[in-house]
């Protein structure tokens, strides 16, 4: 008789949840955004988030970088000294978490991007708010953030807007991973990139996951994407969580009609 | 009794130009920047003789604090001669019976334009700088509403933005006027177009030093002993410019900030800035029995 494998519990199943959302609900006027949405993302996870436009994945995702209040909902992250919910943060401490805690990228790189400034001084920036006040630090970190990011050194001092949608990307990839962040947000990151740029971003953001074990929330409408990235899916539909589970679960054995509907649409 | 006892004489404008009502103003509005220093307060900028964009800003915070018993002094780029100061003091006198003066000593209001003398100010002196842009993150951010929001969550991360790419484009900063400065260690304020080597003397400074701009209706303050310090990296040190060791050709004094006067055979030569400084130095080394007081740079250093 071989000695017993030592039967461990599932990581997920040891370890409470990085970030956990719970009853989050918004209202714009008549259109319901999100209704009742609960999730919870563990350490060093992906979670993928799909949907069809305007299903609330973004809006869930800018509660996350705490762009917007709900009207109601509770929002934590288990960080040291940031107990309670975040939801009532004033605009200061908000403003601090987002820059130091939470990374995130956008679909659009004008969003997260200022065009005008070097792409380095664009990830120099991030430091600067965090207080890094040495020239030499500033270059030296900003330039690890483009390698880890694979962005070409040689333009690193070139603007964003000189540069093609991939490598826009991963400035701001490099921008979000400059202060190595608890929490990494991906809004659409590969979208409007043609398909072989997509999978060498894809394939960026998964080395960083396998190297830094950092935690990453991703949205996507293409089911690709969320397939290749994400560890955990949660399908929404009209402001609602309609399933949740291991991404292999959904994608071979979807229970609910509409997520039924949306792996055979794409399969 | 006739309504003439119970009124005022006929006079061609109120004492020191402006009306009472825009004075209390103007004072409540100079409070308010000395209780915040560098937070830039609107104000109502009245019309005074003069256009906007000619200090327009400082004339109306010299005319609120003018009294009979003031002495005035005018700086144009140094100089108390050129046409703009010169008209400023005469009409600062007209309006208000106050002695006009050259001497940085006499002196106890003091309007400038690009300089502060270079003779250390007392307590009971005011500087009175006028400002074409009272605004540091423009460069940054042309919403000024948005501007706003960014002074008060402190977001300065754009300023020193631009210097980092300053640093990596030019290997050294760029900035030339206007170097903005942190007061009081929370808001970041364009100390007016002085150079560089006029800021240091802003900090813990004895004298109490108003910054108007008439134009765009914004002034601040940087009250007595109140800290001001340029941004700068951690190991880029500030450099003022490198005047330490020029020599003024007419009063042969060194250390202090120059002009520099091109030549007809294509060299140039130097000139104090401060041209009444230059005038006692001259005096002095004729024989006259002539004041210089203590000086901010000595021997072109500042002391720290």
């Amino acid at each position: 008789m071989t000695a017993a494998l030592a039967l461990l519990a599932p990581h997920l199943m040891t370890t409470p949840p990085l970030l956990t959302l719970q009853g989050v609900s918004r209202r714009y006027g008549d259109v319901v955004a999100l209704e009742d949405v609960s999730a919870a993302v563990y350490p060093g996870e992906v979670l993928g988030i799909v949907g069809e436009s305007g299903s609330g994945k973004s809006t869930l995702l800018r509660m996350m970088n705490l762009e917007d209040t709900p009207d109601a909902g509770d929002y934590r992250l288990a960080l040291p000294d940031l107990p309670g919910n975040l939801f009532v943060l004033d605009r200061f401490a908000r403003r601090m978490l987002c820059a130091t805690r939470i990374g995130i990228v956008y679909q659009n790189p004008h969003l997260g991007l200022l065009m005008k400034h070097t792409s380095s001084g664009n990830v120099a920036e991030r430091l600067l708010i965090a207080g890094e006040r040495s020239f030499a630090a500033l270059r030296g970190r900003a330039r690890d953030a483009l390698e880890a990011s694979e962005f070409p050194l040689n333009r690193m001092d070139a603007r964003p807007f000189e540069l093609s949608g991939g490598m826009q990307q991963r400035v701001q990839l490099a921008k979000a991973i400059a202060l190595e962040p608890a929490l990494l947000l991906l809004d659409e990151p590969t979208t409007g990139l043609d398909v072989s740029v997509q999978a060498l971003v894809l394939d960026t953001l998964k080395r960083l996951q396998r190297d830094r074990a950092i935690t990453m929330v991703i949205v996507s409408h293409d089911l690709g994407v969320i397939r290749t990235m994400a560890d955990r899916v949660i399908v929404m539909r009209r402001g609602r969580v309609v399933e949740q589970g291991l991404a292999d679960q959904i994608f071979q054995d979807p229970q609910h009609d509409y997520t039924q509907q949306l792996v055979h649409a794409k399969l | 009794m006739t309504l003439a006892t119970l009124t005022k004489p006929w006079a061609a404008f109120s004492y020191g130009f402006l009306d009472a009502s825009a004075k209390r103003e103007m004072r409540r509005k100079m409070l308010k920047a000395i209780a915040v220093p560098g937070c830039q307060m609107p104000y109502a900028s009245r019309e005074v003789p003069m256009a906007r964009g000619w200090g327009t800003g400082g004339l109306q915070v010299t005319l609120t604090l003018l009294k009979p018993s003031s002495s005035v002094k005018v700086i144009d780029q140094g100089a108390d001669d050129s046409v703009n100061a010169a008209s400023i003091r005469s009409f600062l006198s007209k309006v208000s019976g106050a002695a006009e003066t050259w001497d940085t000593q006499a002196a106890t209001l003091i309007q400038s334009r690009h300089r502060i003398p270079e003779e250390r100010l007392r307590a009971d002196q005011v500087l009175v700088l006028q400002v074409p842009n009272p605004e540091p993150l423009r460069p940054v951010e042309p919403n000024m509403s948005v501007a706003r929001q960014m002074h008060a969550d402190a977001d300065y991360g754009r300023l020193w933005l631009i210097l980092y790419e300053q640093m990596v484009r030019s290997g050294r900063i760029m900035e030339g006027a206007a170097y903005p400065a942190l007061v009081n260690r929370r808001h970041v304020m364009t100390p007016s177009p002085i150079p560089r080597w006029d800021v240091p003397k802003l900090h813990m400074a004895e004298h109490l030093t108003f910054l108007s701009a008439g134009r765009e209706k914004r002034l601040y303050a940087v009250p007595p002993f109140t800290q001001v310090e340029p941004l700068v990296f951690s190991d880029v040190p500030y450099q003022v410019e490198d005047h330490g060791a020029l020599r003024c050709h007419r009063s042969g004094v060194t250390g202090y900030y120059m002009n520099e006067i091109p030549q007809d055979n294509g060299g140039s030569v130097f000139e104090l800035s401060d041209s009444n400084l230059g005038i006692k130095a001259i005096r002095r080394a004729e024989g006259a029995q002539v004041e210089i007081g203590p000086t901010w740079y000595e021997n072109g250093k500042m002391p720290q």
